[in-house]
């Protein structure tokens, strides 16, 4: 049923209904009393369709479905790690599952205290002082850690520092996390060897300078070796150092943020923390700052009392609230449970082995794919699109081939610091088979790029749809089935 | 391989400017719309608006990435093509024949600082 490509309106037959409304509650509120502009003209227009229709339908199109539970998922800089299934156990545990945000804290200590917890635990990752866990999103996460330095600028009554340095690798979420705080970005370049380049950076260093945003390893895979000494001038010049959790996975149980100078930073737990994602969420940005910067965390503050029990706090000094209650509960309950499963005697051999990983699909490819920077990678990597350019195959058309063999695409033209970037994060979740299984899939559609270059070209063949017509799914985007039908 | 076409001045950030009078058309090279990929949006200053050299004057929205048109030159906007509002793809179509804004230019010596056909096709060798 690969092909199936029908909409539940399709199957609709009328008067065929698989369920039956329970009794009308309401009588006793008159309908005649509304204003007319608040009466609908027609019937709600709803699939009438059996049980057995409904559960054939989203069966066959879940079938269509790829994740990281059907097959490999190299996306660069998203982490698609295993999510094992003890995180959904316990997360759907009903004394969690059921309760509601409304409760009063006396009777949600077991949640305010995973909360607490939790907090205590990424601090203790990230070598911060404090985390709060409200924002709902890494975007989110980022533009709460910029209110924070913000608010620590205007505390201080030190008004004219508006800019923010990025450098020009950064994932496109920095420079829009900044935009959309207000602040002014400025871009610092990198140097040929994929790093910062540190004297570029020396001259934008004054006194209307915010902080800077960071990605350690940065988006190249690569360790900023100079992070010690960025931190020391920009900490001169009165800026804070902002760190982009994206690519923390290397980094956990080994070296923190926290040591290289970082003052504020936020994590993807549904990333580096095994929590799912992709298709848009359901995420959770925690932003951990430094002891200087604790009273300006978003509202409210999960708090410990001196008798052990859990309340929410309210800052004088906060940035106010981020959220509406305190961020993405379920999802804190699935990292928690990663946490704690490993534990810090096995959390340390996460990035070492995501790292090895990396490696060697790198050292295993670079024989057909263009490595535009030598070296040792962190958790991923980047090539600049196939080593022979002549055969005229794109990196858009490896990425469609690679559909073909049963992958989902790596990351493809990010960063843009290259025009064919192919970028490859296989993570520590998967085995040696599976990454020799991936390198000899690499290899055929190198070789399918020289031999039959038209097949790659058209790629994919064996997928439910073909190429898509990207620039008309932009311009005119069919959103729903009423956009369709009107076609 | 991209084409690149006499008798215009190119920027290093793969911007042209066709000169007529003190009049400056400003567009963005077939290389640059190769490397864009299928192009979905313009965004374009208003008339009148100030475009100052080496300054952002819009952007340029593909599949893949959205990039800051950068313009070689200063002036006012007098024109811009609204043909593109409609059409984003002409500029792939024929990144030589679109144009993106026209200037009044305020200060011609500054296309001595741009690039001539032979130096701009080297550089996209690179």
């Amino acid at each position: 049923m690969k092909y199936y490509d029908k909409l539940i309106f399709e199957l609709s037959k009328e008067g065929r209904k698989g369920y039956t409304l329970p009794e009308n509650r309401m009588k006793e509120y008159a309908l005649s009393a509304l204003s007319e502009g608040l009466k609908r003209t027609n019937e709600p227009e709803l699939p009438e369709v059996s049980e057995f229709d409904v559960v054939r339908h989203y069966t066959n199109i879940s079938n269509k479905n790829f994740g990281v539970d059907t097959g490999f998922y190299p996306l660069g800089s998203c982490t698609m790690k295993y999510n094992p299934k003890i995180n959904e156990e316990i997360s759907s545990l009903p004394a969690f599952a059921c309760l509601h945000p409304l409760q009063p804290a006396s009777t949600v200590q077991g949640a305010l205290e995973v909360y607490y917890n939790l907090s205590h635990a990424l601090a203790e990752i990230a070598g911060l002082e404090e985390f709060t866990l409200n924002p709902f999103a890494g975007a989110h996460g980022e533009l709460t850690g910029l209110m924070v330095m913000r608010q620590y600028h205007m505390k201080r009554g030190d008004l004219k520092r508006t800019k923010v340095i990025v450098p020009d690798s950064a994932h496109g979420t920095n420079p829009a996390s900044a935009a959309v705080c207000g602040l002014q970005v400025v871009e610092v370049k990198s140097k040929p060897d994929g790093r910062i380049d540190v004297e570029d950076l020396k001259p934008l260093l004054d006194d209307t300078i915010a902080g800077i945003m960071m990605t350690n390893p940065n988006t190249l895979g690569l360790f900023e070796s100079e992070v010690l000494e960025i931190a020391k001038l920009v900490h001169a010049c009165g800026g804070l150092l902002y760190y982009d959790g994206a690519n923390l996975n290397p980094l956990l149980g080994k070296c923190r943020p926290g040591d290289m100078g970082f003052d504020i930073m936020h994590i993807n737990l549904h990333k580096t923390f095994s929590t799912p994602h992709g298709g848009g969420g359901p995420g959770s940005g925690p932003v951990g700052v430094t002891k200087a910067l604790v009273d300006y965390l978003p509202n409210p503050q999960v708090r410990k009392a001196a008798d052990g029990t859990f309340y929410l706090h309210h800052s004088e000094d906060s940035l106010g609230r981020v959220s509406g209650f305190v961020g993405n509960f379920a999802v804190m309950m699935r990292a928690y449970t990663y946490i704690l499963s490993l534990g810090k005697e096995y959390i340390k051999y996460v990035g070492p082995l995501a790292t090895l990983n990396a490696n060697y699909i790198k050292e295993s490819l670079k024989d057909a794919y263009y490595l535009p920077i030598e070296g040792i990678c962190k958790h991923e990597f980047v090539f600049d699109g196939l080593a022979d350019k002549s055969t005229g195959v794109t990196t858009l058309d490896v990425a469609k081939r690679l559909l073909d063999y049963g992958y989902h695409a790596p990351t493809i033209y990010f960063p843009l610091l290259f025009h064919q970037s192919i970028m490859i994060e296989p993570t520590e979740t998967e085995s040696l088979e599976t990454l020799d299984e991936f390198i000899d899939v690499m290899h055929r559609v190198a070789k399918e790029a020289i031999e039959c270059p038209d097949d790659v070209k058209t790629a994919p063949h064996h997928t439910p749809v073909r190429r898509l017509d990207e620039t008309t799914a932009a311009k005119h985007p069919i959103l729903n089935y009423r956009d369709l039908m009107a076609l | 391989m991209s084409k690149v076409i006499e008798g215009l001045y190119y920027s290093e950030s793969h911007e042209w400017v066709k000169v007529e009078g003190n009049y400056g058309y400003i567009g963005i090279t077939d290389y640059a719309q190769h490397a864009l990929g299928n192009i979905v949006y313009v965004d374009m200053p208003d008339v009148d608006d100030e475009v100052e050299k080496d300054s952002e004057f819009g952007a340029v929205e593909s599949v893949k990435a959205a990039s800051d048109l950068i313009s070689p030159v200063s002036g006012t906007v007098v024109e811009v093509n609204e043909a593109l509002n409609d059409q984003p793809e002409l500029l792939n179509q024929d990144a030589f024949a679109n144009w993106i804004i026209k200037v009044e230019l305020s200060d011609s010596t500054e296309l001595d600082s741009l690039m001539d056909a032979k130096a701009y096709e080297a550089i996209c060798k690179e």
